[in-house]
């Protein structure tokens, strides 16, 4: 095979749990390692371009000594990216609880990788098996509510505790050594982000952000008006499976820091806020963004100097920046209640033919 | 793309539907209904609540799937027809979402998507969805949020955005209801004059004297068509009492 091309992946598969140095990509063939390779290469240029923000402002928390503070702060802006990005078209169809069964798949994914290299030692990162097991796991929500019509709690509640109850016995199942690594697909953690983490990160970010580019009009007009949208010849179902996929994708990223409980909240709650403060939808997606980057920096910060969890604070200034901007909102409304424009009369072919409908 | 094709014949029939039945299990919804709509028709369903005219919709627009019978739209079958351009459809006031921050010229820009596909609105598409906006005279709310908007105001948005579709056929959902009355006349007249310029309409509606003054053609529906001619007849028939006749003493056993 040609894993040997991978610089750094000598046989550590004993050190199951994802324990830095975490067990090798399994990407097989000249492509992975290409693909690979750029990845490892934009990780670099990103280690040089903290280095200088250190140099210049001398914060010690990207002390270029801390090499995983400078992975933990990409993956960071990468998740404040995409989570609110994806949650955008989630909140707004009511599926704000999709990420969160979501994860627990993925808990059940990260536990089927950890059992795997603890039983058979396939030596594969437990993130990309939990990529696997919540892509298919979304499918299977998405296949649900197709065949029945609609997405409801029932299901997505079924969902969530058969991922999480399959983890908690695989993982009991072997309990010794798994037991340690456990914690930090929990609650996330900012020390234990590989490079070979950080990678796979960056490919799910660049397959997100693309999909969402290229498919923004489907997305958002599906969004709106499903029935609207079916008619004007967008394959509804098609465009719910990529974005529940997606979903898998944006919450196993995240879960690294953000840990399998809290991982959700990103996807929610920077959204809530950009709802409440933003008159129309790209506003609504920018502000998201905004709010979003802001608090996992925040957070990410907090969490160096004080010591404490990234997932638990970064969600936690997310929140305390949702109560701002609902108050924020309430301020904007208050000031914007003058006088509405007057509604224009109905012009058939450019004829003023309904006078009476104005002023109302 | 494929729309000459469509084209060859201009006076094939729009919609075509020939023994369409439709039942959630035992009890059909839609019975053996066969209806043809030419291009430039302007042509009004109507019939009591629950008489299958949302569900002949859905079938004609290929949301459902027929139990029995054919469902052409423009020709080719509803359930596989992909010229979304072509339609335009006005839902009842339920459908789109409630509290999502999206202004009015969003929701018309929405219109062209089926024109754009992945690309981006060009200068003309703009021109197109501002002149929508102007004619339902929303033009002051351009940049107001939808969901802010009183009921009638949202349902102009949502006519702007069928008309910026430049679609050959409008199809409407009981268009009118939440809308104050003096918009409902200037509303029928904007359909009019829409009809005027050969553009199909297709209308579900409950109220029954605006039917009669403004479609040139009724079809009474309850499960089966009761009644299908020009509205002047429609007045005179007594349909509408069979119809409703049949719908309440139908409604006891659900």
């Amino acid at each position: 095979m040609s894993l040997a091309a991978v610089p750094g992946v000598v046989a550590v598969t004993t050190v199951a749990g994802g324990l830095p140095p975490t067990p090798l990509f399994p990407i097989q063939g000249a492509l992975g390692d290409l693909l690979f390779g750029v990845l490892l290469w934009f990780l670099e240029q990103w280690y040089w371009l903290m280095d200088w923000i250190y140099y210049f402002t001398g914060l010690e928390v990207i002390n270029p000594r801390y090499r995983f503070m400078h992975r933990a702060l990409l993956v960071g802006l990468c998740v404040g990216v995409m989570a609110p990005l994806i949650g955008t078209f989630l909140v707004h169809r009511q599926l704000a609880l999709i990420g969160d069964a979501l994860a627990h798949t993925g808990f059940a994914g990260v536990a089927v990788g950890l059992f795997l290299n603890a039983v058979i030692d396939l030596g594969v990162s437990p993130y990309l098996t939990a990529v696997v097991v919540a892509m298919i796991a979304a499918l299977f929500i998405e296949l649900i509510s197709e065949v029945t019509d609609a997405y409801n709690d029932v299901s997505m509640a079924i969902v969530l505790s058969t991922g999480f109850a399959l983890g908690t016995t695989l993982i009991s199942l072997n309990a010794g050594g798994l037991a340690v690594g456990v914690n930090q697909f929990l609650f996330g953690n900012l020390s234990t982000v590989s490079p070979q983490s950080a990678a796979i990160l960056l490919a799910l970010f660049v397959v997100i952000v693309g999909t969402v580019a290229v498919t923004r009009n489907q997305l958002l007009y599906i969004t709106f008006d499903e029935t609207a949208a079916a008619v004007s010849g967008i394959s509804v179902n098609w465009y719910n499976r990529v974005m529940v996929m997606l979903t898998a994708m944006v919450v196993v990223g995240a879960m690294q820091i953000m840990g399998v409980i809290l991982v959700a909240a990103m996807l929610v709650v920077p959204v809530a806020g950009a709802t409440q403060v933003s008159r129309s939808f790209s506003e609504s997606l920018v502000v998201s963004v905004v709010l979003a980057e802001l608090a996992v920096l925040l957070g990410i910060g907090i969490a160096y100097y004080g010591g404490v969890t990234a997932g638990g604070i970064i969600v936690l200034v997310a929140v305390a920046i949702y109560v701002c901007a609902v108050a924020l909102g309430k301020i904007q409304s208050a000031r914007g209640d003058r006088a509405p424009p007057e509604t224009g009369s109905i012009n058939a072919d450019g004829a003023d033919v309904g006078s009476g409908a104005g002023g109302d | 793309m494929s729309t000459q094709e469509f084209d060859a014949d201009p006076d094939a029939p729009v919609i075509e539907l020939s023994g369409v039945s439709f039942g959630y299990a035992a009890t059909p919804v839609v019975k053996d209904v066969s209806l043809a709509v030419d291009p430039g028709e302007y042509v009004a369903v109507v019939g009591p609540n629950g008489s299958g005219k949302s569900t002949l919709l859905q079938l004609t627009l290929g949301l459902l799937e027929p139990d029995a019978g054919t469902v052409r739209l423009f020709g080719s079958h509803a359930d596989r027809f992909d010229n979304g351009e072509r339609v335009g459809y006005v839902a009842q006031q339920a459908s789109a979402a409630r509290e999502m921050p999206i202004t009015v010229r969003e929701v018309v820009k929405m219109g062209r998507f089926p024109h754009v596909g992945f690309g981006r609105l060009s200068s003309e598409d703009w021109a197109i969805v501002d002149d929508a906006l102007s004619t339902v005279g929303m033009s002051a709310f351009a940049d107001r949020r939808i969901t802010r908007l009183s009921g009638g105001q949202r349902q102009r948005a949502f006519i702007a955005r069928a008309l910026a579709g430049e679609a050959d056929l409008l199809v409407l959902d009981e268009p009118t209801v939440g809308v104050d009355a003096e918009s409902v006349d200037a509303f029928y007249t904007l359909l009019g004059a829409l009809n005027a310029e050969r553009i199909t309409v297709l209308l579900i509606e409950h109220d029954i004297a605006a039917v009669a003054e403004h479609a040139d053609r009724v079809v009474c529906l309850n499960r089966e068509v009761y009644f299908d001619g020009s509205s002047g007849e429609f007045v005179e028939s007594d349909a509408l009492a069979r119809a409703f006749g049949t719908a309440s003493i139908g409604g006891e056993d659900g």
